[in-house]
């Protein structure tokens, strides 16, 4: 993930970027997880370096992923700041009891407000042949969780402000990453591709549109389709909006949270108005989901818009690529969704 | 320590009045534990508790009108009536409901306390229950890996909720220390300064190796596991009473005890009006309020 590289700034090597910078930052950040220390650096390469910099405050752990996220909170009571990597999101069931019954209470359980700032990270979703337990996208189980923000990594936010955020907010977190994106490119200045820009109308959410003027002089005006979606789902969503333009000739903008719970669409409404369709599409199962979650929360504010929803089968991943292809979202999905 | 048994006998009285709502878990006959380990624990140290707290509360802050309002909801409550009887925290005490759960947070506790406080410990209550949860290996793991200052103290009080220890329990908790590397102590006598003679020097060797040690108490388990739910028969109640440390305490020191105990019906007969006079708790506003 992080060879010496040229050309745009990978997600990944932003993320451990961000995670060197972040430890510089602040000598109480400790780091925790499996297999994190070099020269292997994380099953994902994400934590290279981290260990040789800072060995004090970076302790590679045995496979305990409940046990790892109650450390990092007690280490969090006690004043220290953590960010945990789970090897596998999958693997964040086998700590839901922390994260949901101590860490995420604890800020407000003891009758006033006790700062827990604790980050965990989760690689995730498909797409890489690692089969039903290695490639799940579980965001909507940690949906609704008192006091748990739910964030997910994306290449139009720089992921030193979003980790950093995440712990200065001195609440539990989880930020899930998906995997193929480690290896994508950072958008930076505005600029996603020949055809689309992208700029934060609303804090935190990025929205892509394509550039009428060429020169970044116009905003894209009022888009007939939006899609909201997730990091992951960026470059999707973005190939579905390329086709929709180029063969239907129907604009699409492209709306990407970094923060996907709490979620405020209030501030979105403005932009949203003038679609006919809006597209909430996201790699988990469908039902009891982050889209119908902001579906409804559009529907608060705009009722009688159509809202669709896109999500992978309501099936596990299968790990041969040809089947696994038929139960997770591409951007065919997506198109058909919108028209 | 007369203090907790006439406090927990109160609140078992109060459930009954119908002046107490939910759940509570007394610890009646275990009192003597944190009596004991209140010498032998520092300001600095942590102490994490569970479900059956009470009693380690009261012998850490010797201030039942914050506990019983805790658990009536009323003002003056220790955690605005959010927490109740099993999930409170004040400075570096904390309980939670979920058996095992604190074992893995006072691991990390303890790394932080091992590095801004060298010589403080973590120590976690837990019973023989708890064992039946995998955090508690994976936190013992850790622990002995990395030299983490931990005391577990175990209340093997035989009996979880209903369940016997032989039904729920293959080996011992003292088999499952070793497996770890964990120093265990065994405690079955109930005579406070017999309990500190023994664990002074084991808590001594924990403050200065950092190498976590397990202290199991044989105990017993006098009242219901919450309230109303004791399905063992009297004869074996009654045969637990007569190696309660009250019943030996008594014989031991007539005189003494009857004065201790008047005072101690005194105060929580205080506290009791006290807190009943008292209005509800507002469970603040933890949001809005800084840290």
């Amino acid at each position: 993930v992080l060879d010496a590289e040229t050309g745009p700034e990978r997600v990944g090597r932003n993320l451990n970027r961000a995670l060197h910078r972040l430890l510089d930052e602040d000598p109480r950040l400790h780091v925790l997880g499996e297999d994190i220390v070099d020269p292997y650096g994380g099953a994902f390469g994400v934590t290279q370096g981290l260990s040789t910099r800072y060995p004090d405050r970076v302790r590679p752990t045995p496979l305990s992923e409940g046990a790892i996220v109650g450390v990092a909170a007690g280490m969090a009571l006690a004043g220290d700041r953590v960010i945990v990597e789970i090897m596998f999101g999958d693997f964040a069931a086998l700590a839901f009891d922390q994260l949901v019954n101590f860490a995420s209470k604890s800020v407000s359980m003891y009758g006033r407000r006790v700062p827990v700032p604790l980050l965990v990270r989760c690689p995730t979703g498909g797409r890489r042949g690692y089969g039903p337990t290695h490639s799940q996208s579980l965001q909507k189980h940690f949906l609704g969780v008192p006091n748990l923000a739910i964030h997910e990594l994306s290449p139009y936010h720089d992921c030193h402000d979003v980790l950093r955020a995440a712990l200065d907010r001195a609440e539990p977190a989880m930020i899930f990453e998906d995997k193929l994106l480690y290896t994508r490119p950072m958008y930076v200045e505005g600029v996603v591709d020949d055809l689309f820009r992208y700029d934060f109308p609303v804090p935190g959410v990025a929205r892509s549109f394509v550039d009428g003027g060429g020169d970044g002089s116009m905003d894209g005006g009022d888009p007939e389709c939006v899609v909201i979606a997730p990091g992951g789902m960026a470059h999707r969503a973005l190939a579905a909006a390329r086709s929709m333009l180029l063969e239907d000739e129907i604009t699409c903008h492209v709306l990407v949270p970094s923060q996907l719970y709490p979620f405020d669409v209030a501030p979105l409404v403005p932009r949203l108005r003038s679609a006919r369709t809006i597209c909430v599409a996201e790699d988990g199962t469908p039902g009891g989901s982050w889209g119908s979650e902001v579906a409804t929360r559009i529907h608060e504010h705009l009722p009688g818009m159509p809202v669709r929803l896109v999500a992978a089968e309501d099936a596990v991943v299968p790990t041969a690529a040809h089947l696994e292809r038929h139960v997770l979202v591409d951007e065919s999905t997506i198109v058909e969704a919108l028209r | 320590l007369l203090l907790i048994r006439r406090f927990e006998e109160t609140l078992l009285r109060l459930f009954d009045e119908g002046l107490l709502q939910g759940t509570t878990h007394t610890c009646l006959g275990q009192e003597y534990i944190p009596v004991a380990l209140r010498t032998l624990l520092r300001p600095e140290d942590f102490v994490f508790s569970g479900h059956r707290g009470h009693g380690h509360y009261l012998a850490r802050f010797e201030d039942p009108e914050s506990l019983l309002a805790e658990i009536m909801g009323r003002e003056g409550a220790v955690c605005g009536g959010v927490g109740g009887s099993q999930h409170i925290l004040r400075d570096r005490y904390l309980s939670t409901g979920v058996q095992g759960e604190s074992l893995p947070v006072a691991v990390g506790a303890g790394l932080t306390l091992k590095r801004t406080d060298p010589g403080a410990v973590c120590c976690v209550y837990i019973g023989d229950g708890s064992w039946g949860e995998g955090a508690v290996y994976e936190a013992l793991n850790m622990a002995c890996l990395w030299d983490v200052p931990l005391v577990v103290v175990v209340e093997h009080n035989g009996i979880a909720q209903s369940t016997p220890t032989h039904v729920q329990m293959a080996g011992s908790v003292e088999g499952r220390a070793a497996a770890f590397g964990a120093d265990h102590h065994r405690v079955t006598t109930v005579d406070i300064n017999r309990v500190r003679a023994e664990l002074a020097p084991l808590f001594s060797l924990v403050r200065r190796t950092a190498r976590p040690l397990v202290v199991e108490f044989a105990t017993r388990r006098l009242g219901p596991h919450s309230r109303g739910d004791d399905t063992r028969p009297a004869e074996e109640l009654e045969r637990l009473r007569e190696r309660d440390w009250a019943t030996l305490y008594t014989e031991a020191f007539p005189d003494l005890f009857a004065r201790a105990d008047e005072s101690a019906r005194r105060t929580v007969g205080e506290v009791v009006a006290w807190v009943r006079a008292a209005r509800p708790s507002t469970g603040e506003e933890p949001r809005e309020a800084v840290c």
